[in-house]
């Protein structure tokens, strides 16, 4: 009888799986990232070493000796134990953190505006305790300028009305909007002594989020060329609610992980974070092999770090709220092992 | 280097390596980095047991940095200005 080995479904669940249980989920999970992308499968020598690392009952998987990353992060601490400075100074003297990200609990740019000064303050005083590189972090997120949140018509109440030009036009006024509010936390966290922004999950909003983003990060770019600039993705395509966008003649909505990143990298941004997200009806071997598949184009060609997203829900980790470490340490060394990655 | 420079990691490691003096693999060994911290005064983890008040930390290891890798470090910059050093 085969030998089996504890592994994790895409909802966090630990099930057993046997050596050829799990070398069927690999190739399943390549072949329907290749199909949906078209993009190549994962190479006989990959998946062989995938499987490696996944039938095996360790709690814990590494990379080798010499082939760590550095970490980027989505906020690292949100008045855990006291305050955000304490805690990223636990992230840089406990945890050994390679850079951190001072980030406010609402985490959107347009939530963070109406605050600036106290988040600028809240920056410069970190600065003074902190030796590791400071980025400030918030999301795009589109969707709070649109009513009753925000200033412009809801296109998400529009297009079910088929108002499509309207829904469109909504959009566009929104991008206006966020531009504003993005490169002003900008200017301010650079005065303030930030090493550098992340724009988190963009495009979580569809094309406009992402175009939203990209028109900041340029206008951020020419203004501060020494400041550093993270853009994170939502997920690995780009959804096309609004559908006619476009950034220096490439049309958003439908683009994968390489052709975001050839955007991001365009506009100026210095570190590119692809985002898969999780299917939690398939289990972790599929899951990993998947967003490998998508987002290995994009190692053939960077020029700028390449931070994949591996975390909760994204990047092979289960969806789940309190994460397995043996999930998420096979993940991570899994993408930096096969993708060749500049950092997590 | 990552985060203003754009360096992929590998070009990254070798730039940081060859200006503090050691070899790429010596960056993520904590026994080697901490007798280069020290020598360089790049600041070191601090606990109860262990304390280097003496030392540089924070603020005063990245002017350390900053000159060690010839890398601007704004909040480096920001504080010379503020404190008349420029």
């Amino acid at each position: 009888m085969e030998n089996s080995y504890p592994t994790r479904d895409g909802d966090g669940s630990l099930v057993r799986m046997t050596h050829s249980q799990l070398r069927s989920e690999l190739e399943e999970g390549t072949q329907a990232a290749a199909a949906r992308a078209k993009v190549p499968l994962l190479t006989t020598d990959e998946l062989d070493h995938l499987l490696d690392i996944w039938a095996s009952p360790a709690r814990f998987s590494a990379v080798d000796i010499g082939d760590e990353v550095v970490l980027t992060y989505d906020g690292s601490g949100s008045k855990t134990v006291g305050t955000r400075t304490q805690d990223l100074l636990i992230y840089e003297q406990m945890f050994g953190a390679d850079s951190v990200e001072l980030a406010h609990v609402d985490y959107s740019f347009k939530a963070v505006k109406t605050i600036l000064p106290h988040e600028a303050q809240n920056m410069k005083d970190a600065q003074l305790v902190l030796t590791a590189p400071v980025m400030y972090g918030a999301m795009p997120n589109l969707g709070l300028y649109s009513q009753p949140d925000g200033p412009v018509p809801n296109w998400s109440e529009l297009l079910p009305m088929t108002k499509i030009a309207e829904a469109r036009a909504a959009q566009e006024e929104a991008i206006e909007h966020a531009v504003k509010d993005m490169v002003a936390v900008a200017d301010a966290m650079w005065e303030a002594g930030a090493d550098g922004i992340d724009f988190d999950t963009a495009g979580a909003a569809g094309d406009a989020d992402l175009l939203a983003t990209l028109r900041a990060v340029e206008k951020i770019r020419a203004k501060h060329p020494d400041m550093g600039i993270e853009v994170g993705m939502a997920g690995e395509f780009v959804l096309g609610v609004h559908g006619q966008l476009e950034y220096d003649g490439v049309r958003l909505a439908g683009l994968w992980p390489r052709e975001q990143m050839e955007l991001v990298h365009r506009a100026g941004a210095t570190i590119f974070g692809p985002a898969v997200n999780v299917n939690t009806r398939k289990s972790g071997a599929w899951n990993i092999a998947r967003a490998l598949t998508l987002v290995k184009p994009c190692m053939d060609v960077a020029e700028i770090p390449v931070h994949m997203n591996v975390g909760m829900g994204v990047g092979g980790v289960p969806m789940s709220s309190y994460l397995p470490l043996d999930a998420v340490s096979r993940a991570s060394r899994a993408c930096v092992d096969i993708l060749r990655l500049d950092g997590l | 280097m990552q985060i203003t420079r754009g360096m992929r990691i590998h070009e990254a490691k070798a730039y940081v390596a060859e200006r503090l003096g050691v070899r790429p693999s010596d960056l993520s060994d904590p026994l080697a980095m901490e007798d280069v911290r020290r020598q360089h005064q790049l600041g070191r983890i601090t606990t109860f047991e262990m304390s280097y008040a003496t030392e540089s930390s924070a603020m005063e290891a990245k002017f350390r940095i900053a000159e060690l890798l010839d890398l601007p470090v704004n909040c480096v910059q920001r504080f010379r200005r503020h404190a008349g050093l420029a």
